[in-house]
């Protein structure tokens, strides 16, 4: 792994959103309308449930953020590979000296640099409009998002990895990832909502303890440490996974001269 | 004599039931142009992107600067550079953007004063600052040769780098080609169906036909085997599946018979 290669790795990708700044919309018009979505549900269910579940409906902002932060981090990943595809450097870039570690660190950065403008945008929002604060978690927020950013990455390896082996028709694999787990991962409503069977799945699922976590987190203000680290744990093995099934991938590809049929078209 | 810059043993590559190397073996040496000639699908960008590690051989082994590079790919590739017209810098960056990310990859030192002279080089200095995306297809070859440049490379593998340029262009990149060499000690695999490149450049020539190596030696040598007049007419010969004894310069045995 080389500083330097990262470096410039991590350049190319800010020329481009400095190159074009309608990339920026991206970043920040879709998470804003969900903001505003959610954000005026969650106003509207306040003022008719009384104030009986009010902790899980003001949730609702922010597991908009949260979510954002995951969605972002693997899309920064994903969509980094496809920037390459799209453009045509694909063999500039892997016949240069960038190893795999090199590649994969560089779109982690560009991951998180995403996930932090989208997140503190929407954050500051969230106090502006609806005097949601997902700050009243002080520290203990960190770790929680932490986890969710190392999550992007590996939902982001595995994207991209199955871009790699499927070609571009693959593409919408980069936006469709991560809403193939939503429905487990307890975005919007507890685990405790959900059927047996799913409630199993979910179990599994990194960020599903994240959510729960941070449920608790606003409710009773303490910091749900069996969550936490159930998440990290479950993390470290999906991001070995996933960084293994990049590396396979690779060198298929190698091996089937994919990478070469990306140029051809 | 020096080792070899270059060494391709046996190499094969299936792509599931196609063939496109079959064998081949060839060497490149230290400050030496070589030409890797052939009709469409004869194989060269595939051997190419072999030894770029884009592809992984089949069989056989590739050795650059005496080391395996099966095993020292990374090290090899630092010293190492390549242009191909199948591929383009970013087209959303600027000149200079596309320069200084690649210059960092491969650590050139000086870089800003490497990136003008690069550019002085072939003549495209002008064209800094403007978006890749907009330079015309020959402009754009031209930035890609930038890159290829940049880090002085001890071996340069040129894909068909004449393919879109205009004949005054396509002059001055051979020119450029040439003088490297010259300066640099740069040692050169060029493929071209561009028989003017080939004869102008090269001081040798592997000559591909479906995967396997028909002649190499130079073009006087190949000419003297075939009863062609030109490596032109030999080509097309050979394209169209023309009866060829195949042979080699210099009385080397070839690979392929
Ligand atoms: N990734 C791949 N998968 C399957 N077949 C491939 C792949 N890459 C190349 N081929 C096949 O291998 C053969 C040789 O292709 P290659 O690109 O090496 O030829 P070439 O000599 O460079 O031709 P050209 O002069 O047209 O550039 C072709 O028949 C091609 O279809
Ligand atoms: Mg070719």
């Amino acid at each position: 792994m080389t500083f330097s290669t990262i470096q410039a790795l991590v350049l190319r990708n800010l020329y481009l959103y400095t190159r074009t700044p309608v990339r920026l919309v991206e970043l920040v018009f879709w998470p804003l309308v969900d903001l505003l979505v959610w954000g005026y549900l969650t106003v509207f269910l306040q003022k008719h449930t009384g104030d009986s579940f009010p902790y899980q409906i003001t949730f609702l902002i922010g597991a908009v953020i949260l979510w954002d932060i995951l969605f972002r981090a693997q899309q920064g990943v994903a969509l980094y590979f496809l920037e390459d595809v799209w453009s045509r450097n694909l063999l500039n870039v892997f016949s240069a000296p960038v190893t795999n570690a090199d590649y994969l660190v560089s779109t982690y950065v560009i991951g998180f640099l995403r996930a932090a403008v989208t997140s503190l945008l929407l954050a500051v929002l969230a106090i502006v409009l609806y005097s949601f604060n997902l700050f009243e978690l002080n520290w203990s927020l960190l770790p929680f998002v932490f986890n969710l950013l190392v999550f992007g990455w590996s939902l982001g390896m595995i994207s991209t990895a199955l871009i790699v082996r499927w070609g571009p028709a693959a593409e919408t694999l980069a936006w469709a990832v991560p809403f193939f787990i939503q429905p487990f991962a307890a975005v919007y409503y507890p685990v405790a909502s959900l059927p047996p069977a799913i409630q199993w799945i979910s179990q599994w699922i990194p960020c599903s303890h994240i959510f729960e976590g941070m449920r608790d987190g606003l409710k009773d203000g303490v910091v749900s440490w069996n969550d936490l680290a159930m998440a990290t744990g479950l993390n470290a093995v999906y991001l070995a996974l996933a960084g293994w099934l990049f590396v396979r991938v690779m060198r298929t590809a190698r091996e089937k001269g994919l990478l070469t049929k990306f140029v051809a078209q | 004599m020096a080792s070899p810059v270059l060494e391709a043993t046996d190499l094969v590559k299936d792509f599931g039931a196609v063939r496109p190397v079959d064998n081949i073996s060839f060497e490149l040496r230290r400050g030496e142009i070589l030409g890797l000639l052939g009709a469409n699908g004869a194989g060269k960008t595939t051997a190419i992107n072999m030894i770029l590690g884009i592809v992984t051989p089949t069989s056989g082994t590739i050795r650059v600067f005496g080391k395996d590079l099966a095993r020292e790919r990374i090290a090899i590739l630092r010293r190492m550079n390549f242009c191909s017209t199948y591929t383009q810098l970013p087209g959303n960056l600027r000149v200079w953007q596309n320069l200084t990310v690649f210059g960092k990859i491969y650590r050139v030192p000086n870089l800003k004063r490497r990136i003008d002279e690069v550019l002085d080089l072939l003549e495209i200095r002008h064209l800094k600052d403007r978006v890749s995306g907009h330079l015309s297809a020959g402009e754009s070859t031209r930035l890609n040769l930038c890159k290829a440049l940049l880090n002085k490379p001890e071996l340069l593998l040129l894909d068909e780098p004449t393919a879109s340029l205009d004949p005054d262009i396509a002059d001055k990149v051979r020119t450029v080609t040439k003088r490297i060499r010259e300066e640099d000690g740069t040692s050169i695999l060029y493929t071209s169906h561009n028989m003017r490149d080939v004869e102008e450049v090269c001081d040798r020539v592997v000559f591909m036909h479906k995967g396997r190596i028909l002649f190499t030696g130079t073009a006087a040598e190949i000419l003297s085997h075939s009863n062609e007049q030109s490596l032109e007419s030999l080509f097309i010969r050979v394209a169209r599946g023309g009866e060829i004894e195949s042979g080699e310069g210099k009385g080397e045995p070839d690979a392929t018979t």
